[in-house]
């Protein structure tokens, strides 16, 4: 419950600057909470740090006994045989914590290979940092289809009894744990970008961006287990691997999985030609917006991000316009991404587009417009035409980095 | 065909403003909308409506003045609308939402299809939708930009980072759409004067049978133990002079950092 101590309110409204619900206001000087529509999120008790005058009172819960869970999870997301690089990240930030804990950091392999044993990714996984990897290799798991992955993976679960599992905020990811979440009524957080232990009560800390990435959110999972997390790709660093690691490799045989368990059948798959970039993997992307004029001017862009190595984003308005397909579209409609430089060409820089993009390590604007919003979140702001500007770019990159 | 949408009421980001001086967004006292994804999922629905014929029937777990929100779905054309409104349903995390709402979609009976937004525009986490499909043991095909009906059958096209798939289900079935799906349409002046005039269920935990130990706060395995407003960016820094000056200064810049 939430509730005001009068005493100590001064009326200065950070408190209602503070709530994005419109819950608080000031009447007679004095902070008011609207307990219909407060979602307890507790930005205003932050906003009052100064003074105190709100106050939250958890209600206290019995607590379960969970100690039956022992032992850290990634999720081995792999396509068409290849590891997705955010498993590694997994990896990455999955053994500190697992030290932390006193665990074993396992990495959890579905696939369906001809060849024994997942043909090379569990040795991968083991150099990347994990001590273990749990692989059930069938072939009906050789695609991802979410009713026999979750099927596979809750088997797994019920078995050995994880405390915590991560998996990629991918397509897959954020298909398959909230199904499995939902199936073992647990706590599943969504796109974290950073991940702690609290040692006293033995939990995992999971921040996370929410209302596009205006708000950020703490979040723990106190009385369910496993505590579940997909995890932003690009965010989390991978180790140097260690060829010289070992660990165990746990063969496990699902008798149980059937063809009638799949209630979704993939008909096609389609690879745009074009992308072989991914963007929320990408490093570099060289975006394109409606500055550039028409379609046949994001050859601009592409040749940028080809002497650059980097991928190629666009707004929502070229999209619409139909001058670049869609998976390219970054912002609140399209991709978050976060990579280490993002170069905004003719993009004004609206929010729901800044949304997308502002944690992007340095943000390089090109815009003739100097009052254009993209200068706000700019490292490096460039006031000139992007029909000068890009092409130099393009030709000093070539020169310097020795592409073709 | 018996489609249900369910939508969700959400502050109105587009017109959060930017704070120059602290470089962060100013977030006080948004005006509430649909969740914009859920208007294509409304949108879907209207149209397979009038391609197959049927009913559409909008659903929203929120505060009483989501009300308002319902009423703008009917204006769009839907049929009918529920809310399931009730303390006891607040405070509610993903797990929560999907049981609240996947209970009512069973209390609503028949239906052939379930769409869903993406994600809501507050929470991000896209969760529900599949949380939904578990909770009813449907099949789920996220990221839907493209949906296709016959025979009991539904082909849709799903989105992935770097292309699509062509996925195909036995109705009834679960469906989260993406933006790209198609363009809303806006309430026409029929509509919305039909709109006023529709009566909006109420529905509380009672109505459609809720363990109350499965829903809102009581029911949310996630805790939220702190907000904050995210590190502002800093500074930024003009490039000027020829092109090609600038390209040399960025490049030297970029080096510098480890970029490239």
């Amino acid at each position: 419950m939430i509730y005001v101590i009068e005493e100590k309110c001064i009326g200065c409204s950070l408190c209602v600057k503070a709530c994005m619900f419109g819950a608080v206001k000031v009447v007679d000087k004095k902070a008011v909470v609207d307990e219909d529509i407060c979602t307890l999120c507790g930005a205003c008790v932050t906003a009052c740090k100064k003074h105190g005058a709100i106050v939250i009172e958890k209600q206290s819960r019995e607590e379960a006994d969970l100690s039956a869970y022992k032992g850290l999870w990634v999720f081995a997301e792999q396509r068409d045989g290849k590891l997705m690089n955010v498993a590694l990240e997994l990896l990455g930030v999955g053994r500190d914590m697992a030290d932390t804990l006193n665990v074993p950091l396992s990495a959890v392999l579905l696939c369906g290979t001809d060849a024994p044993a997942g043909d090379g990714i569990p040795q991968q996984l083991i150099h990347f940092g994990a001590d273990q990897v749990y692989i059930i290799d069938h072939p009906l798991l050789r695609e991802y289809q979410t009713d026999i992955y979750a099927k596979a993976l809750v088997s797994l679960i019920d078995r050995y009894l994880p405390e915590i599992i991560l998996f990629g905020a991918t397509t897959i990811g954020r298909a398959l744990a909230p199904r499995v979440s939902a199936r073992l009524r647990t706590g599943l957080t969504a796109d974290c970008t950073g991940l702690t232990i609290d040692t006293e009560r033995r939990l995992l800390v999971q921040t996370r961006p929410a209302f596009g990435g205006s708000l950020m959110a703490t979040i723990v999972i106190p009385n369910h287990r496993p505590q579940m997390a997909t995890v932003r790709p690009n965010v989390m660093k991978r180790l140097e691997p260690q060829t010289s690691r070992t660990g165990k490799i746990i063969e496990v045989k699902d008798t149980s999985l059937q063809a009638e368990d799949m209630c979704t059948r993939i008909l096609e798959v389609i690879h745009e030609a074009d992308t072989t970039v991914n963007l929320q993997e990408a490093d570099i992307i060289i975006s394109g917006g409606r500055g550039l004029g028409k379609a046949v001017n994001f050859k601009l862009i592409k040749e940028l991000a080809h002497a650059i190595g980097g991928a190629v984003g666009a707004s929502r308005a070229t999209v619409d316009a139909g001058w670049i397909p869609s998976y390219h579209q970054v912002g609140q409609t399209g991709k978050t991404v976060h990579p280490k430089l993002y170069v905004a060409c003719g993009i004004s820089g609206a929010i729901q587009h800044l949304i997308g993009m502002q944690t992007s390590d340095i943000i390089v604007a090109i815009n003739r417009d100097p009052n254009a919003p993209i200068f706000d979140v700019a490292t490096y702001g460039i006031v000139a035409d992007l029909f000068d500007i890009v092409p130099a770019l393009t030709k000093a990159f070539r020169e310097k980095l020795g592409k073709e | 065909m018996r489609i249900i949408v369910s939508i969700k009421q959400v502050p109105d980001s587009s017109e959060v403003r930017f704070d120059k001086e602290t470089h962060t967004m100013i977030r006080e006292g948004l005006p509430s909308i649909i969740n914009p994804f859920d208007e294509n999922a409304i949108e879907a629905a209207l149209q397979l409506r009038e391609e197959h014929g049927g009913q559409v029937i909008i659903l929203c777990m929120g505060a009483p003045h989501a009300e308002e929100q319902l009423r703008q779905a009917v204006a769009m054309g839907a049929d009918q609308a529920i809310l399931l409104s009730d303390r006891r349903f607040a405070l509610a995390d993903t797990l929560a939402t999907a049981y609240s709402l996947s209970t009512a979609i069973k209390k609503i009976g028949d239906y052939d299809l379930l769409l869903f937004g993406k994600q809501a525009i507050d929470g991000d986490t896209a969760q529900v939708g599949p949380g939904v499909a578990e909770m009813l043991g449907l099949p789920q095909i996220t990221y839907v930009r493209k949906i296709q009906i016959s025979d009991s059958k539904v082909i849709a096209q799903r989105v992935l980072e770097d292309g699509y798939e062509i996925v195909q289900a036995t109705l009834p079935a679960v469906l989260t759409v993406v933006k790209e799906i198609n363009e809303p349409r806006h309430a026409s002046l029929r509509g919305v004067l039909k709109a006023k005039k529709v009566e909006i269920s109420i529905w509380k935990p009672e109505d459609i049978d809720a363990d109350p130990a499965r829903i809102g706060k009581n029911g949310s395995p996630t805790d939220v133990i702190e907000t904050f407003t995210p590190e502002p960016r800093g500074d930024s820094q003009q490039l000027s002079g020829t092109p090609e000056e600038i390209a040399q200064a960025l490049f030297a810049l970029l080096r510098q950092q480890n970029i490239i």
